[in-house]
């Protein structure tokens, strides 16, 4: 193995790492989606890298051409894209209901809105 | 091979690698930059660069499908949440000591089981052994579609396919749910609430 042969699963990993960090260490939750946002999208490269054949064409097939790429990995992640914009919809339509109830998005304010209201309940809050 | 071949090989891994290392660096902007509208923007050059090399990578239905969705319409959902919730992200309190050590042992842990795994673009990896050839060879005769992409996903594989439309309706009736009633409740006793307390 050498750094040209495993590059590409280097790079992903890198993408994977920073995706997940953001998760992770950032409080403002549409952050913490976008960062999940790159975690999947190196899911993508993670698949599709290893399906290429350098010197092959893509999957259509043609006269005069007799490597191509892999498909199959194409067709999981053409599902992949389609279902992560749909969770990215449901989760940011989930922050902006949180934003509504709470009037912050940041993580760190959520969990000391929620303390004190354990610490002393109002009856009807808005959020309940 | 000739010559002429060899330097397109050459330009080919090379053309990867920089759109490779790009879409690293514009990861960590995202990681490091604080105002929400910039971290969009550095997103939506991150999805084009993926469509970029999705096209190098010879999966041009994906490109297109990551350069609409990816590029376009999850950035436009981003801005309409930024929109509705404000633009700046807050100081971190807690120093990233922790999370930055879990990334490094998952990464590293990671790193560790590609060592294994074959070289970039080795035909003989199993990936080009199994299934993918039968797609390949009968896929066209079969369905009539030269596009074996198309023909797997909407032949082959069509209940695949069938339960993603499953998932995207679920995902809309929930957003929907949750953001049919945008006026929140009784604003003015909360109010009162807060200042008599």
């Amino acid at each position: 193995m050498t750094l040209a042969s495993h590059f590409s699963y280097w790079t992903t990993i890198l993408l994977l790492m920073v995706g997940l960090f953001i998760v992770i260490a950032r409080d403002n939750l549409i952050k913490k989606l976008i960062g999940l946002g790159i975690f999947q999208t190196a899911v993508y490269l993670l698949y599709i890298a290893p399906g290429k054949l350098i010197g092959g064409v893509a999957p259509i097939v043609g006269s005069g051409f007799a490597v191509y790429s892999n498909p199959l990995p194409h067709v999981l992640i053409l599902t992949a894209i389609v279902v992560g914009v749909a969770t990215l919809a449901l989760g940011l339509a989930l922050v902006v209901r949180i934003k509504e109830a709470y009037g912050s998005i940041d993580e760190d304010e959520i969990l000391a809105i929620d303390a004190q209201d354990d610490a002393s309940p109002t009856p009807d809050h808005e959020g309940g | 091979m000739g010559t002429g071949s060899r330097s397109v090989i050459i330009l080919e891994e090379l053309t990867a690698v920089v759109l490779l290392t790009l879409m690293g660096a514009a990861a960590i902007g995202i990681a490091r930059q604080r105002n929400l509208f910039g971290v969009v923007m550095l997103g939506g050059i991150y999805s084009f660069l993926m469509a970029t090399v999705l096209v190098v990578l010879d999966a041009v239905d994906v490109a297109m499908t990551e350069a609409a969705v990816g590029a376009g319409i999850s950035t436009v959902l981003l801005l309409g949440a930024i929109h509705l919730t404000g633009g700046t992200e807050s100081k971190p309190i807690h120093r990233p000591w922790l999370p930055l050590f879990v990334v490094a042992v998952t990464g590293a842990m990671l790193v560790y089981g590609t060592l294994g795994l074959p070289a970039f673009s080795d035909p003989k990896a199993p990936i080009h052994q199994h299934v993918a050839p039968r797609y390949l060879t009968e896929g066209p005769e079969k369905t009539g579609v030269p596009n074996v992409v198309t023909a797997v996903l909407a032949s082959y594989r069509s209940f695949d396919t069938l339960g993603e439309t499953f998932v995207v309706f679920t995902a809309g009736i929930g957003v929907i749910a949750l953001l049919r009633r945008r006026t929140p409740r009784r604003p003015r006793e909360h109010d009162q609430e807060d200042r008599k307390s």
